[in-house]
């Protein structure tokens, strides 16, 4: 035996920190040329919204002068980049602002979506039985609603505010996600890793979230990128309803809406938040097929 | 056998089917351009089966894609020629190729469901091969698809042509496709491990079936396998492959009885044969691991694993294939030394190693049953007030185990040995009887109510190295989590020493603590499973064949490693596992099951010798043993498995049994007979006349091997 003590030798060690490995993966996106444009346009998103208040933009909320074009000089010496809206606001700072508030209240109600409906996902497809029956339809009744009038009727019922946006989402997302993890779940949990689990007497809990749900992160990060983007939607779609954050809050949807009927005089107005908001949502759609691209590959 | 090589002989004078000639192949990856096969020659004459063996990733696959001009889109042939009937065929066009696969050259795949359309009738299916190709009506297309399946042995050619394949067993689906393969009538066959995917018995058959194909419909074949046996009992000529190259070949004949590459030899060594014993005789698995294509040494590839190895000639050249002074004339190697070295002297026998000392009963199984209850909720059920159903995967178990003990369930798919794994584990609780283990019956406790100790005391081994480890966490923390929750020890530091301590006994270094699952192969694997199952000193260990997705040499070193620590730690080792060859290598008692019922248990000797179970004696005769001198008494079993979910009334043997004595065996359960202490056959034939039945298995006494070999020599001279 002794001949084969060190058998099957192995490549050299690597102990990569987690966020090392992060980056890693992430760098991977370079060979992906749609990946690579949709995370550009997303990151230059999120530094806007992280800039925002250190750059030198006018007050979103003030009232300057109305109907300025697009690079119209400014009283007191500035320059209006974008032009002004109809009550006098500066639009570059409008949008800018905006920006942060949308991927704010987006990510929180993207994360509180996820964490129920991976919650959900995860005792249906691991524990299965009446448990996955009750989960399921629930998810069902949800889903027999079109989105658009589920929205309306929780915004209308509880009112128009952050909170309750992020209560409309989860509402209306959760029950898709609950369903990708319970898929992912079920094809999991008959591998041999869970039956040692099970056989050394683990808790229910310690394999769905530490044995199970870590394997199922390649295609949730996929999705969470494209649930992102319908999430800003979706309260982009809440403002312009008026329904969304309440105003005078710089919205997309709002500002898109307050220039609709302004549209033929003052077309800057309407079109700049308008492709704000497209560029952020083809940001995420390209990143995630950007992701969905390099993880098929290998 | 002997014949059979006479026979390729006399093709010379025909023209071959194919012909490769240094024939390379490539992949292009993200790492570049990976040369998969290099310098492969071969050539094939009507009538005659070639075999290529090999571990996984020699490139036995990929010749078989070059020959059907079929590589994917990241795959070339970057040098040599393929020709068929003397044709080069990398000079065809898409559209002659087309016209020559599925008509002159056909194939055969592993996963026969895989290849046939689920959506279709099998019926329709074969009927488009000829219809395809050949210019004629339906009807008589019909007719060619019915006699083939006759042909290919089907019991019932016209219900086969209107099932769908899920109603077709695996072996049935195998002799479709094989079937198909033929319909055209090719000149060719291409077999990639076709029975791999399949139960032994149903093997038996489909290899039967193979052999016979040649001297049917005269068609040459190449056999693409990893297991030497199943390549003795079908082919005619063989290659060994290794790392991209053919690095022997030679008849059957020369080939088994005298290999001359260091690796064909360490192959020999890695099976457990007959003469192998794991005492005595232990395997000899060959150190060090396959090279990655892109970082295969210079010279032999296989030198860095070679014994043999002499630095400044084995690493400074290619090494050509050649024929070697003192074998038969079309044996050929590729190995420098091949003419020095005497493998029969130098061969450093792997040290015997002490038998264990078995001692008290640890597990004792009485009377355990076990039925799953299925709720049928069709009108049709309700009616007959047959809603509830039973599945008995276990049929009243009976079988102990002492300390330090080996024993082995051997059985087919679907005869209840997981299950029983199951129910001892806690992962399911026995309908009836009791389980002891170390004096507690834990039959109906399942895991969850067990103390850690008692859990700790029983641990597993699972099948599938891909599978055991977790892929998101790091190989230390799995183990440790072991150590920790079976309370062995709590302090971090301390588990982290004791993991170190267990990734030293299963050979590996310490810096596999940091790695993550994919880092590893799957030998790497199935030691970190080993070590896991072994991290809280458990008194027995539940092996789920441990090996079998293994590539040979890697199994030998895994199942020597996993003995060794068996030995160390005085454990019981419960063995499951369908391959006869490995659990007679390695076990003290064997229990044989089918459709949840032992149908023989005693120890080894006495499941190996008369009198047998019918099954077993069945079951014996299926195993290809990769000896040419071992004779086998040739017993095909008819007919499938029956489903679990209907089986039947009687012995469950009894549809397939080819001792079957009448109605009784349909009708009546099976008792048990006691042969002698501890050697009980379940089966209505009376003792004394299955002790009449001659052995299975022959293994000539060393002395007559010797002399059967100069025999052979002289006549080869």
């Amino acid at each position: 035996m002794s001949a084969t003590v060190e058998a099957e030798e192995s490549a050299t060690p690597q102990h990569r920190s987690a966020l090392r490995q992060f980056f890693g993966s992430f760098l991977l996106l370079r060979e992906s040329y749609i990946g690579m444009v949709g995370a550009a346009l997303v990151i230059f998103w999120v530094v806007m919204a992280i800039l925002a208040p250190f750059l030198p933009l006018y007050d979103p909320l003030e009232t300057l002068e109305p109907f300025k074009g697009i690079g119209a000089a400014a009283q007191d010496g500035g320059t209006y980049w974008l032009g002004t809206d109809h009550k006098g606001r500066d639009i570059l700072s409008r949008i800018i602002w905006g920006s942060q508030r949308v991927l704010i209240w987006a990510s929180l109600a993207t994360v509180t979506a996820y964490i129920v409906g991976m919650l959900m996902g995860c005792m249906a497809g691991y524990l299965g039985g009446w448990v996955d029956e009750v989960a399921s339809f629930l998810a069902n009744v949800l889903l027999s609603f079109p989105v658009l009038i589920l929205y309306v009727i929780i915004i209308t019922y509880l009112g128009a505010s952050g909170v309750n946006i992020i209560i409309a989402v989860t509402f209306t997302t959760a029950p898709i996600i609950m369903r990708i993890v319970r898929g992912i779940i079920m094809d999991l949990r008959t591998r041999d890793y869970v039956s040692a689990a099970q056989t050394r007497g683990e808790p229910n809990w310690y394999i769905m979230l530490v044995e199970l749900l870590p394997n199922a992160r390649g295609p949730l990060i996929v999705d969470a990128c494209l649930r992102f983007g319908y999430t800003v939607v979706a309260i982009a779609t809440l403002g312009f309803l008026g329904l969304g954050l309440p105003p005078p809050a710089p919205d997309w949807g709002l500002m898109i809406k307050e220039a609709v009927p302004l549209g033929s005089f003052a077309g800057h107005t309407m079109i700049l938040p308008a492709i704000a908001l497209s560029s952020l949502i083809l940001g995420f759609n390209m990143l995630a097929d950007g992701l969905r691209e390099i993880s098929l590959r290998d | 056998m002997s014949d059979k090589g006479q026979e390729a002989k006399n093709h010379q004078d025909q023209q071959p089917v194919l012909e490769c000639k240094n024939l390379s192949i490539s992949y292009y990856t993200r790492a570049g351009e990976i040369p998969a096969v290099v310098d492969f020659d071969v050539t094939v004459y009507p009538g005659e089966t070639i075999g290529i063996v090999g571990e996984s990733g020699c490139g036995k696959s990929t010749v078989a894609m070059a020959v059907m001009q079929h590589m994917g889109v990241n795959g070339a042939i970057v040098g040599g020629e393929i020709f068929f009937k003397g044709r080069d065929m990398t000079k065809m066009s898409a559209d002659e190729l087309r016209h020559l696969r599925g008509s002159e050259i056909a194939m055969i795949y592993q996963e026969p469901f895989a290849s046939l359309n689920p959506s279709m009738k099998c019926g329709e299916q074969l009927m488009e091969v000829p219809l395809f190709h050949e210019d004629i009506t339906e009807k008589e297309a019909r007719d060619r698809a019915r006699q083939i399946l006759a042909d290919v042995r089907l019991p019932d050619p016209d219900r086969v042509m209107e099932s769908f394949p899920h109603q077709l067993s695996g072996g049935q689906q195998q002799r479709v496709v094989i079937a198909m393969g033929l319909l055209a009538n090719p000149s060719l066959l291409v077999l990639d491990e076709p029975t791999t995917a399949l139960d032994v018995t149903v093997e038996a058959g489909i290899v039967n079936l193979i052999a016979d194909i040649s001297q049917k419909f005269n068609t040459a074949q190449i056999y693409i396998s990893h297991n030497l046996g199943l390549i003795l009992e079908t082919c005619d000529r063989v290659f060994v492959m290794y790392s991209g190259e053919v690095v022997e070949e030679g008849t059957i004949d020369s080939l088994f009885t005298w290999p001359r590459h260091p690796y064909t030899h360490g192959l020999f060594g890695c099976i457990p044969l007959p003469t192998a014993d794991k005492n005595a005789a232990p395997l000899k698995p060959i150190r060090g691991q396959l090279p990655l294509p892109h970082e295969r040494p210079p010279g032999c590839n296989f030198g860095p694993r070679c014994n043999y190895f002499v630095g400044g000639r084995c690493d400074a050249q290619a090494i050509p294939h050649e024929h070697v002074e003192g074998s038969a004339h079309d044996h050929f190697v590729r190995c420098i030394r091949a003419a020095e070295i005497d493998h029969e002297k130098e061969a450093p026998g792997a040290d015997p190693k002490p038998p264990m000392e078995l001692g008290e009963q640890v597990l004792s199984v009485e009377h355990m049953r076990k039925y799953y209850e299925l709720h049928d909720n069709s009108i049709k059920a309700i009616m007959a007030g047959e809603r509830t159903k039973y599945v008995k995967a276990n049929e009243s178990l009976n079988f102990s185990a002492r300390r330090g003990e080996t024993v082995a369930i051997v059985g087919e798919s679907g005869c209840g040995k997981s299950t029983f794994a199951k129910v001892l584990m806690g992962l399911e609780t026995a309908t009836d009887g009791r389980v002891v283990v170390e004096g507690q019956d834990i039959a109906y406790t399942p895991v969850r109510k067990r103390k850690p100790q008692r859990i700790a005391a029983l641990q597993m081994v699972f099948q599938n190295p891909f599978d055991t480890l977790n892929p998101s966490h790091r190989v230390g923390k799995q183990i440790g989590r072991v150590i920790r929750r079976f309370g062995v020890e709590q302090d971090p530091k301390k588990i982290r020493e004791r993991v170190f301590k267990l990734l030293d006994i299963v050979k590996l270094p310490r810096d596999f603590y940091y790695r993550r699952p994919r880092q590893l192969s799957g030998g790497q694997k199935q030691r970190v499973g080993i070590a896991r199952a072994f991290a809280g000193n458990p008194a027995m260990v539940i092996a789920d064949e441990p090996v079998s997705a293994l590539d040979v040499s890697v199994a030998a070193a895994v199942t020597e490693l996993l003995m060794d620590i068996q030995r160390e730690q005085q454990s019981t080792l419960l063995f499951i596992s369908h391959d006869l060859s490995v659990v007679r290598y390695l076990s003290d008692g064997i229990v044989v099951m089918y459709l949840g019922w032992i149908m023989e248990r005693g120890t080894t000797e006495e499941i190996f010798s008369p009198p047998y179970n019918p099954y077993t004696e069945a079951l014996l005769s299926a195993v290809p043993i990769a000896d040419p001198e071992v004779t086998k008494r040739e017993i095909v079993l008819e007919g499938n498995l029956p489903s679990v979910m209907n089986p039947p009334k009687g012995c469950p043997f009894s549809t397939r049994c080819p001792r079957k004595i009448g109605e009784i065996c349909d009708n009546e359960p099976p008792p048990e007979r006691e042969v002698s202490h501890g050697h009980v056959i379940t089966c209505h034939i009376p003792i004394e006349e299955l002790k009449e039945v001659p052995p299975v298995i022959n293994v000539p006494s060393d002395e007559e091997r010797k002399h059967r070999k100069q025999q052979a020599q002289a006549t080869t001279d």
